[in-house]
């Protein structure tokens, strides 16, 4: 079974800021690193083959830097990288993101498309049911727990009201929470190993999609943007004996009992 | 008028709180027709009305209960493609989100997902607030292209009581042919969470969550919830300690909640967390660790022992009622 992981580069948590010329995400001179959630579609991508057969291809979209990204994917034991890079595609959303995505998985060749669950930067979780909506395959996503046998899979999922095991067969999309697997860490072999495997950079118009991306091209823009104001005269008693009367009085005067 | 879609989020057929938030978004850019995906012997119309639906499609069909997402993604690109509203509203559950996105591909449209806002702009656009990165900024979003779509956070506003038109509310079935396509995951089975008799945590106007500080004693953080009329929620560190279900995890991988209080107990603020509670509109914190980062966030916080804080808390409050104060 084949199996063509999607990651994203992301910067890293205490660095997220916004550009103050084109309210892009700030990626001037942030540490990046690869998403953690895509750790885990990684860590599932390996399961699965390891109990069968089959190539695992990391694929991303981004930078440079972004190379990062399938390195720590190649080094934890997928066998080769796509890297699909170009200045144009600096300021996409999530629909050309797909896009992108979905000619180069289709090239690359799939019994399942494996993702994480979101980013953990733009945090929109919409990219694989847009990469099965253009893939025209079926989704199954937020997988907490996935089974493989023969060409069926079947999840489970943690709904809002309910758990639901839901079963498709392949060719598939397939994302997996945090809850799925614990990622393993490269080993010594493992880096050393990734440094010998087939990394291939793409251009968006080799894949023939160049005009429909970046900021020209997305469905939404963003016109302002601000800082949360800190919270302040945040009020901090030490327990005496009556913290809980404190806290009552607290909640009674704000008139939320 | 132009027409605005508005996808109804229901149990049954008892429709949640979001639902009127969104119709009250709706009345804002334009006439809010509800969709209802369900049994319309469920369908209480006059829940709709009250907050502005002026008709209801009702789409039944097994296909929307028993596969994943697609079917009602494609039955919305139906409606769009006969009715052309001039926008979609869509809650913002982990479901409705996967629908907005396949429909946004569908129609080739503007998506914004987790807005806490939505206003008609000044140059006619739909107008979005939308908090990013855990909730440390607010962007403001406009939508662009095509027919914009937007799922709604619940607990963004507070609908107004009785705003909605008095005339009688139109309902009309619409019955969409389900490409098989879209039935290829099938919920082979599914597992109703048991019912705790508290609110839903996504939706609740309270939130009390208990963190590694418990020990994975959750008893005072129930009482106090109780007491409050509160949902539960947990830390990710006492969900990873196998101490609470996962379903109740707030942060950025379990549940966002945007709660008018939320009393986070024994939890240090780890930035995941924050990124699930940071829109809470008064936020109080009690914690033995008088540096835990939550406190920099708290409206209110004691330092000290949660246990007997809550616990004596919960007695202050029951006796303060129980007088009358």
């Amino acid at each position: 079974m084949n199996i063509v992981v999607c990651v994203k580069y992301v910067p890293a948590t205490a660095d997220r800021r916004f550009s103050a010329v084109d309210i892009t995400v700030d990626r001037a001179g942030v540490e990046g690193t690869l998403c953690e959630l895509d750790e885990h579609a990684i860590e599932e991508a390996l399961r699965i083959t390891e109990a069968d057969e089959g190539e695992v291809t990391v694929v991303t979209v981004g930078p440079e830097e972004a190379a990062d990204a399938i390195a720590r994917g190649l080094q934890m034991g997928a066998h080769k990288g796509v890297h699909i890079v170009d200045d144009a595609l600096h300021g996409s959303d999530a629909a050309a993101t797909s896009l992108v995505l979905a000619a180069a998985v289709r090239r690359i060749g799939y019994d399942i498309v494996l993702c994480g669950m979101a980013s953990t930067d733009g945090a929109m979780g919409v990219v694989p049911a847009m990469l099965a909506e253009r893939l025209g395959v079926p989704q199954l996503t937020l997988a907490s727990q996935v089974t493989v046998e023969g060409g069926t899979v079947t999840i489970r999922r943690e709904s809002d009201t309910a758990t639901e095991h839901i079963e498709a067969s392949g060719p598939l999309v397939l994302s997996v929470t945090d809850r799925s697997n614990e990622p393993r860490y490269p080993s010594f072999k493992g880096i050393m190993a990734a440094k010998r495997k087939l990394v291939e950079t793409w251009s968006p118009a080799e894949l023939g999609i160049a005009p429909e991306v970046g900021p020209e091209a997305a469905g939404t823009r963003v016109s302002a943007f601000a800082a949360r104001p800190a919270r302040t005269g945040g009020q901090i008693v030490s327990d005496e004996g009556e913290g809980g009367v404190r806290l009552a009085e607290y909640l009674v005067a704000q008139k939320l009992v | 008028m132009s027409e605005i879609l508005v996808v109804v989020d229901h149990i049954g057929g008892a429709v949640r709180k979001t639902t009127a938030e969104l119709l009250t978004c709706a009345r804002r850019l334009g006439e809010p027709s509800a969709v209802y995906f369900g049994a319309e012997d469920g369908l209480i119309p006059g829940q709709l009305a009250r907050y502005g639906a002026t008709k209801v499609y009702v789409l039944d069909d097994d296909a929307y209960r028993d596969c994943l997402v697609a079917p009602k993604a494609e039955a919305l690109a139906h409606l769009v493609a006969t009715r052309r509203p001039a926008a979609v509203l869509i809650p913002s559950t982990l479901e409705g989100k996967e629908v907005a996105a396949r429909l946004s591909i569908k129609t080739d449209s503007g998506l914004v997902t987790d807005a806490s806002d939505i206003v008609r702009g000044e140059d006619g656009a739909v107008e979005t607030a939308k908090p990013v990165f855990g909730g440390a900024f607010t962007t403001t979003v406009s939508i662009t292209k095509g027919t914009p779509i937007v799922t709604l956070k619940p607990n963004s506003l507070t609908p107004p009581e009785n705003a909605g038109a008095t005339v009688p509310i139109e309902v009309e079935t619409v019955d969409v042919a389900v490409s098989d396509a879209a039935k290829a995951a099938r919920i082979i089975r599914r597992e109703s969470r048991a019912d705790l008799g508290r609110p839903d945590l996504a939706h609740a106007s309270i939130v009390v969550s208990g963190g590694r500080g418990t020990g994975g004693d959750f008893d005072a953080v129930e009482a106090f919830a109780d007491c409050l009329g509160a949902a539960v929620g947990a830390s990710r560190a006492a969900v990873d300690a196998g101490w609470y279900p996962h379903a109740l995890q707030v942060g950025q991988t379990g549940v966002t909640v945007t709660p008018q209080l939320y009393v986070a107990s024994g939890i240090s603020g780890a930035i995941q967390h924050i990124a699930g509670m940071r829109s809470s509109r008064t936020v109080v914190a009690v914690n033995k660790d008088p540096d835990a980062p939550i406190f920099g966030l708290a409206d209110f916080g004691v330092v000290g022992d949660l246990t007997s804080v809550l616990v004596q808390a919960t007695t202050e409050i029951d006796s303060r009622r129980a007088s009358g104060a």
